[in-house]
């Protein structure tokens, strides 16, 4: 698995002529999320705040108090594009205009001789543009590959790591959001709301029948596989429903964490597959947690139980998620990622009614785009500063 | 209890969409003779002095002046579900009809659909699976976005049991709580969910990215939120609602989502259940409609017969009557 340095507030730099950007401060979800009432939204990138020391808060707000650079003594940031349907949103764009140099894939290929010795980092945004050799061996001052977004599955650290290039991850921006969206997906299987909605509105709907039920969630047993920085959010909030929640993960949780939302630790996996009403895949990809779902794991879980996966697409054994449904080995599934995406349109998980599968939209809010964005901009520009870099990802 | 007759109780009917549960029937046997509508309209002569019980499960049999009058040691009727907006009380009491009702057992999966309808809305659930699972799908484009509840504001007007567990599951998503009632509750149990009181509508209303409503019905709830209230709301705001369709005015809201006055909406109730089929609320695409699923699930669904065979059981011995509802 990927070792990920977290660090916590950056202290503030003075500006050194000749550099860009610096200062870059950002709240610690720890500080966050400790009952301060430390609103997650509360970075402010702008250069005209001043510095000022943490507050019981915990608020730093960044204050480089840098002369307006000219665009071009940026450093040259490499993006797919800006807009349409893959590139970077305008918003986010514009954000990182202030720290840097946007050069678009389109621009590079048509310009390589003066663009490739300016490209100091690429930005990587849902995955875009793709980080292969060519490409490496064609940016001679790349840095750092900032991705946007905590999953790496999509890149190869080791080969990125022999050019001597570094690779930076969000890890806190998308903890919050994408813990809210596993248990929309918890509620909205369980009571059958996507099915429901389309009885409301169906022109055959003549009557609700009052035999048309779904299961319970207050009170029941929800089952978290990998208690990360997001699972134990699901946590936080599955405790509030009154669920009783087993946790399964690489090391065992400290005993205040657990005791905090109520966890009990099954260290076999098969335990908490039996004893759960949901199961929450909430891991990130590995080769060791390919496949970690399969047929085996899908038997033990028992033929009442929701399977949600907020993970990625490959934990799951698709082939024997979609038998599993089938046949009623479990009762539903509700996933926000599967492999590929999107599925094939003949995919038979299409065809299931006892599926929810949502576009992947764990991080899709105008807050998280703008706070994976925040967090990018200051994992690169510690990189590119040789300052302590926040979320760091290492090739195992 | 040997060679005593199991009480008479009186039932729409078993089974199919409308019906007493089959899975219940066994249950219900080993306390009362279950008489259908249809055996007692074959046999009334003897019947309806044997009834002494009616087991009203969703709305069914309904109770008129006519029923009443021809079942003399007609003792209690008891309604499944929180609402009682279906009967007519006056009636009941001016032929000393004892009422029950099942409050509590509704209201941890009526507050769990509340939240999953504030998150299907916000985060665009029901849109996001028609896209995912669409025949047209290409891609998923990288623009579309919902919001997130972390930091968001909710209002709930209506702080009863129901809405007081909406609260207590909403402060786990860090969200701002507001709130609106008859009475204020006292400081333990505001500060335990972090609410706030808000002794003008209005101003919950003006401050809420989600309006929860989780009022009962009654004269005074009637169209408690009209054209005057949408519009205080904020543009970017959703209205929720699992009480009762008739407490929204419809037709405002029909045009408050029309000309964008209010962001979204997300109903599990309307008036009626269903709607027509040709009703603008089915047609807009920032509204979702849930087929009044409050309660709908089988734990609750049992827990709630069990509770409607013990009021019924204490109204035929004159014991107190668990749930009864003062007429």
């Amino acid at each position: 698995m990927f070792r990920s340095k977290a660090f916590s507030l950056l202290k503030p730099i003075p500006w050194v002529p000749g550099q860009p950007n610096l200062a870059y401060t950002f709240i610690h979800p720890a500080t966050a999320s400790h009952g301060h009432r430390c609103h997650r939204r509360s970075v402010d990138y702008r250069q005209r705040y001043r510095t000022c020391s943490g507050s019981a808060g915990g608020r730093i707000i960044s204050a480089p108090q840098t002369k307006v650079m000219a665009e071009e003594e940026l450093p040259g940031v490499l993006i797919l594009d800006i807009g349409g349907t893959h590139g970077v949103l305008e918003d986010l764009a514009a954000l990182l205009k202030k720290h840097f140099r946007l050069i678009t894939m389109k621009e590079f290929l048509e310009n390589k001789k003066e663009m490739s010795t300016k490209i100091q980092s690429v930005f990587v945004f849902e995955c875009r543009p793709t980080i292969d050799q060519e490409l490496l061996e064609s940016l001679p001052n790349l840095k750092v590959i900032g991705n946007s977004g905590v999953g790496v599955d999509h890149l190869d650290l080791k080969m990125i790591s022999n050019f001597g290039v570094k690779v930076t991850n969000t890890p806190h921006a998308v903890a919050d959001p994408t813990a809210d969206i596993g248990v929309a997906l918890m509620l909205a299987s369980a009571r059958r709301l996507v099915e429901g909605c389309q009885i409301a509105v169906s022109p055959d709907t003549k009557y609700f029948a009052v035999d048309w039920l779904g299961v319970e969630v207050t009170r029941a047993t929800l089952g978290i596989i990998g208690m990360g920085s997001i699972g134990y959010k699901v946590a936080q909030r599955a405790r509030a429903f009154d669920m009783r929640i087993l946790y399964h993960n690489r090391n065992r949780r400290r005993k205040e964490e657990e005791e905090a939302v109520g966890a009990r630790y099954c260290e076999k996996m098969a335990d908490l597959l039996q004893q759960s009403d949901f199961v929450m895949v909430v891991v990130n990809l590995t080769p060791e947690t390919r496949k970690l779902i399969g047929k085996k794991e899908l038997g033990l879980m028992k033929p009442t139980a929701t399977l949600i996966n907020i993970s990625r697409g490959a934990v799951i054994d698709q082939d024997a998620l979609v038998e599993a449904l089938q046949n009623k080995v479990i009762r539903a599934a509700a996933v926000d990622v599967t492999y590929p995406e999107p599925l094939p349109r003949d995919h038979p998980l299409l065809k299931l009614n006892n599926i929810i599968i949502t576009p992947h939209i764990g991080t899709a809010t105008v807050q998280a785009m703008r706070m994976m964005a925040e967090e990018a901009i200051a994992n690169i520009l510690a990189v590119l500063n040789g300052q302590p870099i926040p979320s760091e990802v290492f090739p195992k | 209890m040997e060679g005593q007759e199991l009480p008479y109780v009186l039932v729409d009917c078993i089974g199919g969409k409308h019906g007493v549960y089959e899975d219940h029937v066994e249950f219900l046997e080993k306390h009362f003779r279950l008489i259908t509508m249809k055996e007692y309209l074959e046999n009334k002569k003897f019947l309806s002095e044997k009834i002494r019980a009616v087991y009203m499960w969703y709305h069914k049999p309904v109770i008129n002046k006519e029923l009443l009058q021809s079942l003399p040691n007609l003792k209690i009727v008891a309604s499944s579900g929180v609402g009682i907006d279906h009967l007519d009380l006056n009636l009941l009491s001016s032929y000393g009809v004892k009422l029950s009702n099942t409050p509590f057992v509704v209201s941890t999966d009526s507050a769990d659909l509340g939240v999953a309808l504030m998150l299907a809305s916000s985060r665009r659930l029901v849109e996001g699976h028609q896209m995912a699972v669409s025949p047209d799908t290409e891609y998923f484009p990288a623009d579309w976005l919902g919001a997130e509840l972390s930091g968001a504001t909710l209002g709930i007007v209506g702080m009863g049991t129901i809405g007081y567990k909406v609260a207590e599951r909403a402060k786990a998503f860090e969200m701002k709580i507001l709130y609106h009632n008859r009475n204020q509750r006292n400081k333990e149990e505001e500060s335990a969910v972090g609410a706030i009181y808000c002794k003008k509508i209005d101003d919950l209303l003006h401050q809420s990215d989600f309006v929860l409503l989780s009022v009962n019905l009654t004269p005074q709830t009637h169209k408690l939120i009209g054209k005057r209230e949408l519009e205080l709301m904020k543009p970017t705001a959703t209205l929720i609602n699992i009480s009762r369709g008739l407490v929204v005015d419809q037709d405002a809201l029909v045009e408050a989502l029309q000309n964008k006055v209010i962001k979204a909406a997300a109903l599990d109730v309307t008036y009626p259940e269903p709607l027509p089929r040709d009703h603008p609320l089915l047609k807009l695409k920032n509204v979702i409609i849930t087929p009044h699923i409050g309660s709908a699930t089988k734990k609750t669904r049992r827990l709630m017969m069990e509770n409607m065979v013990e009021s019924i059981q204490a109204g035929l011995t004159g014991l107190p009557i668990p749930n009864e509802v003062s007429l």
